[in-house]
């Protein structure tokens, strides 16, 4: 694989026509907006306007919680999950 | 046939109906709050507010409710700062065919191609009192935009909680309009001029455009020179704590509220629900509550969940509250009969 793998659930899935994307990048930060750039759809949906992970959401890489700044390598998985802290009755 | 949009905490519905006969048609946005929708009285097209606590705040367009929605572009704030849009309060379509939209914190938005793309109106938000605005209860919110019938661009403002704001050049320029108000949430010697005031909604009479009527965090007011200062006209009220309000086009010295017991205490007071109509500016008010829940009611209705359609006796009143059920009245008021029960909180109606 030459990249990492971004994987995407619900309407993030159903907007970037595709649940799974191989993307390149040094940070978490950097994957998302190339997928931003890839899939425009996108814009705004995971990252606001200032470029930072949307409060309920959570990004994991290869199982394990990380944010904006987490370092990927090729080969990394990274999961984009709504947080359970968004949701309500 | 008249046809309500009402946003819920779960979702867009759309009813139909005449008389006092309703039936839910469509559901939109299954799960997903929606905070406010309307139909732009010039393109036909529809709007829909979505509030998403994972996704953020972001508004959708349609030509059928029914049928497939296409986000807009261009509702955020500028990439530089450090804030980010919280919430979508209101859409309005002025007489030239603008659109504001209204959010959070304190923002306002225009788009002159039919709501596809949207601005950000930079004189409010590089405002230099900016620093001192305060958030309501419910935020930073911008969430009444008031157009001047035949005068395009002429607007007047309700932030919650930084008081009236006036334009006369579609937002190249801003200036208060908040003399008169007071409010009894701060110390009896704070600054005459102070900003902090939390407007609740503002309408203004289409037939004498510089009469507007104003629900505040306690009181109830009235302007006679287009927003620029306030007269209370609360008395006679149960309560002068309330969201909702709405005007007769016919008659400028009309207006209907909804009021709460409290502050502290935001339900309908003494578990009976009415409304509350005043037919000369304010000087007396009626109650209006023939066919609403009379007893152990204890309703919650939120900002922008009352709407109207028509005029003088043929006026058609609607509302909603956060218990799911909604409220309508073919009779300016006289008599009401439940378009809709057990939806999902209410947060807005409005006629399409």
């Amino acid at each position: 694989m030459t990249g990492a793998l971004v994987r995407l659930r619900g309407p993030l899935k159903q907007l970037a026509g595709g649940g799974e994307h191989e993307l390149a990048g040094a940070t978490v930060k950097e994957l998302l907006q190339t997928l931003e750039q890839a899939k425009p759809q996108l814009d705004g949906w995971i990252l606001d306007e200032r470029d930072r992970i949307r409060r309920h959401i959570n990004v994991f890489v290869n199982g394990e919680r990380g944010d904006e700044n987490t370092p990927v390598a090729d080969g990394d998985r990274i999961d984009v999950l709504p947080a359970i802290s968004g949701g309500s009755a | 046939m008249t046809e309500l949009l009402v946003g819920t905490k779960k979702g867009l519905f759309v009813l139909e109906g005449e008389g006092d006969e309703f039936a839910v048609t469509a559901r939109q946005f299954a799960g997903e709050p929606v905070e406010y929708a309307m139909r732009d009285p010039h393109s036909g097209r529809y709007f829909a507010a979505m509030i998403s606590p994972f996704y953020g705040p972001k508004l959708f367009f349609a030509d059928d409710p029914r049928g497939e929605w296409h986000q807009a572009a261009g509702l955020a704030l500028p990439e530089e700062g450090d804030a980010s849009l919280e919430r979508l309060w209101t859409l309005v379509a002025d007489d030239d065919g603008t659109l504001y939209a209204g959010g959070d914190p304190g923002v306002l938005f225009s788009s002159r191609d039919g709501g596809e793309s949207w601005a950000l109106n930079r004189a409010l938000w590089e405002h230099p009192t900016r620093p001192q605005w305060q958030p309501g209860g419910g935020g930073l919110c911008l969430h009444s935009i008031v157009p001047t019938p035949g005068t395009p661009g002429r607007l007047a403002l309700g932030i919650s909680a930084v008081g009236i704001w006036l334009t006369d050049d579609a937002g190249e320029t801003w200036r208060h309009g908040n003399q008169g108000i007071r409010p009894r949430y701060l110390p009896d010697d704070a600054p005459k001029d102070t900003i902090t005031l939390c407007i609740h909604n503002l309408k203004r009479a289409p037939k004498q455009p510089d009469r507007l009527f104003m629900q505040f965090h306690g009181g109830v007011y009235r302007s006679d020179d287009g927003a620029e200062s306030w007269t209370y006209i609360g008395d006679g009220l149960p309560s002068d704590f309330g969201f909702p309000l709405v005007v007769d086009p016919a008659d400028p010295d009309s207006a209907y509220v909804i009021p709460l017991k409290a502050d502290m205490d935001r339900v309908t007071p003494e578990g009976h629900v009415r409304v509350y109509e005043t037919r000369d500016a304010g000087a007396s008010w009626e109650p209006r509550g023939d066919g609403l829940p009379a007893e152990h009611a204890y309703l919650t209705i939120l900002r922008q969940a009352f709407d109207a359609t028509g005029e003088g006796e043929g006026l058609e009143l609607y509302f909603g509250a956060t218990s799911g059920d909604v409220f309508g009245s073919p009779d300016a008021g006289g008599s009401w009969f439940p378009a809709a029960v057990r939806l999902p909180p209410v947060y807005s109606v409005r006629v399409a």
